[in-house]
């Protein structure tokens, strides 16, 4: 109320002063920006058109050598395995995505819909979110006594007699790559779900629940709907890391599997720099791709 | 809503919540006891006596590579990353309040900052370095690939919180005769401080346990993450545990810090 009563007073007193300070006003937000442009400028944007040039040059094992050959794209685009590799990550991201969709909104729901206080909300909120601020190559590593030949999971079903041998599968697989994979990236969906349906207003349920949805009709037809923009940006945390990922696809499959991350890795281990541009190339587009189509669902910016 | 009986619902949704921290924190913890597995034992259950010879035996600098040297640089490089992290994220912060030419632009280029692959970035300064004709350094070249990933998601924080905040306050204060500088200092300042600790958490651990951006960017001298994941390839005793024991009870101790730091905050300015 007084804040409404003053404003036309403030409107008034600080017209001279704002004409005054107009130059200086006019450029505040570029020199804010400024360090932010710089320093993205420098470390993403510099390198990512160097990467572009560079997946043009010729190279041996020693060097590169400026040029402009195109065989460094017809050896990833015409390579059969390179294909199976790229085959292989997206079926990762596919699989990950589905299983950290689907626990990530229930553990949201739970924690949105069905906690009552705040302080229990915050409390629970941060048991999941802390294990995400350690590391993640040890959070791998910790799977390691688990599933292993003579881990705990074994162990455990052979002395139930449940099976008669430890099985093999559970570690060094693509099934554990899967199990680290949602272990880390889970509560990259969580955070975000858990995000809009807190905004959900509540009264929209309500009054679904008068006119006489079910349950099951309240979320399906009320809070999905309402949580998509959640599980969009959920979406690109989770896919574009899966894509990105190398370490949890060596550590787990114990080199048995193959992501075009790690494929890279490989190149650039031997130097083949040009060769693993090519391929950074054709990822970051893929990618790209994939982020441009859900930002088509989804206005991030009305999300924050 | 409070008054309602617990659901059917409620319950199964209660145990699947357990079974999601059981599964987030059981492995952890797995290895945290197997940390102080005794001098005989090995890389998995069941405990061979208890002793701390694995957590001795990572002080021994030829056991596992340099863990001091390696320490002290991935956390120098943590506290850097955190201190401009911090700065960047509330100016352009500040800046996203007003409109400016290139705005959207900016806002775009952070959010690809986020979502191209961390190979990519460490690659490509990897490569610009070389032809620059520089000496890729941890204080350098890792520095920058670092804020590419803190500094989205403090500029994103901020972002939100600015998108939050009533201009009232500072209206208020301008009322009052503040000055802009003032009206910063005294008004907005306080009010997001705990927001701004919290992207300096981010900043922190985010760097400090960062590697895939390291890899191609870190020079001659290994940062901790880098160190451990060499380990994982040829270290097969427990000291793998005891390193990864003594680095999580570290990060719980930075995020403990934190936490009480954010609950102080907000408790001085209640009182004030």
């Amino acid at each position: 109320m007084t804040v409404a009563l003053n404003q036309p007073a403030t409107v008034t007193a600080a017209k001279p002063a704002r004409r005054r300070r107009l130059s200086l006003g006019a450029i505040a937000p570029y020199l804010q920006a400024t360090p932010l442009a710089l320093i993205l400028g420098a470390f993403l944007l510099l390198p990512i058109l160097m990467i572009a040039v560079v997946s043009f040059w010729d190279y041996d094992f020693a060097a590169m050598y400026p040029d402009f050959l195109t065989t460094n794209y017809s050896d990833v685009l015409g390579s059969w395995v390179t294909w199976k590799t790229y085959l292989n990550t997206l079926k990762y991201a596919a699989i990950v995505w589905a299983l950290t969709l689907f626990i990530g909104f229930w553990v949201a729901y739970f924690l949105a819909f069905h906690i009552r206080t705040t302080a229990m909300q915050m409390v629970l909120f941060l048991v999941c979110t802390v294990p995400f601020l350690t590391s993640n190559i040890i959070r791998m590593i910790s799977w390691i006594p688990v599933l292993g030949r003579n881990g705990l999971v074994n162990s455990t079903l052979v002395q139930l007699g449940l099976i008669p041998k430890p099985i093999e599968w559970l570690l060094y697989s693509e099934f554990a790559v899967v199990l680290a994979m949602v272990h880390l990236y889970t509560l990259f969906m969580v955070t975000p779900i858990f995000n809009t349906l807190m905004r959900i207003d509540r009264s929209l349920i309500e009054a679904a629940r008068d006119a006489g949805a079910s349950g099951w009709q309240v979320l399906w037809n009320v809070i999905i709907p309402l949580a998509k923009p959640g599980m969009a940006i959920g979406t690109i945390f989770v896919v574009t890391l899966v894509m990105a990922d190398f370490s949890t696809v060596q550590v787990m499959s114990g080199g048995q599997s193959a992501s075009v991350a790690l494929m890279m890795k490989n190149q650039m281990s031997l130097l083949q720099y040009p060769a693993a541009a090519a391929n950074a190339v054709v990822l970051l587009a893929l990618v790209l791709l994939m982020v441009a189509g859900i930002l088509r669902i989804v206005d991030i910016r009305k999300e924050l | 809503m409070s008054h309602e009986k617990r659901t059917l619902e409620f319950y199964v949704l209660a145990v699947f919540f357990a079974l999601f921290v059981l599964f987030l924190y059981g492995p952890l913890s797995a290895i945290l006891i197997l940390s102080f597995q005794g001098e005989n034992g090995g890389l998995t259950f069941p405990l061979n006596g208890v002793s701390l010879h694995w957590f001795a035996n990572l002080f021994e600098r030829q056991a596992v590579g340099d863990f001091g040297g390696s320490f002290k640089r991935s956390f120098l490089l943590g506290l850097m990353v955190m201190v401009v992290t911090v700065a960047v994220s509330l100016l352009a912060g500040l800046a996203f309040r007003q409109k400016f030419r290139g705005a959207t632009a900016l806002f775009y280029l952070a959010v690809a900052s986020l979502v191209v692959p961390s190979i990519i970035i460490s690659l490509g300064i990897g490569v610009v370095f070389q032809q620059i004709g520089f000496r890729p350094a941890w204080y350098t070249s890792a520095f920058g690939a670092h804020l590419t990933w803190t500094l989205p998601f403090g500029v994103l924080i901020m972002f939100a919180v600015f998108n939050r905040f009533s201009p009232a306050y500072e209206e208020a204060a301008r009322d009052l005769g503040a000055s802009s500088w003032q009206t910063f200092a005294h008004v907005v300042l306080p009010m997001i401080a705990p927001s701004l600790i919290g992207v300096g958490l981010f900043g922190f651990t985010l760097s400090y346990d960062e590697f895939a951006r390291t890899l191609m960017t870190s020079g001659t001298f290994n940062t901790l993450p880098l160190e451990i994941y060499g380990m994982t390839t040829n270290v097969t005793t427990p000291v793998l545990y005891a390193l990864g024991t003594v680095t999580t009870v570290f990060s719980f101790l930075v995020i403990l810090l934190t936490l009480g730091a954010i609950v102080y905050v907000g408790r001085r300015r209640a009182r004030a």
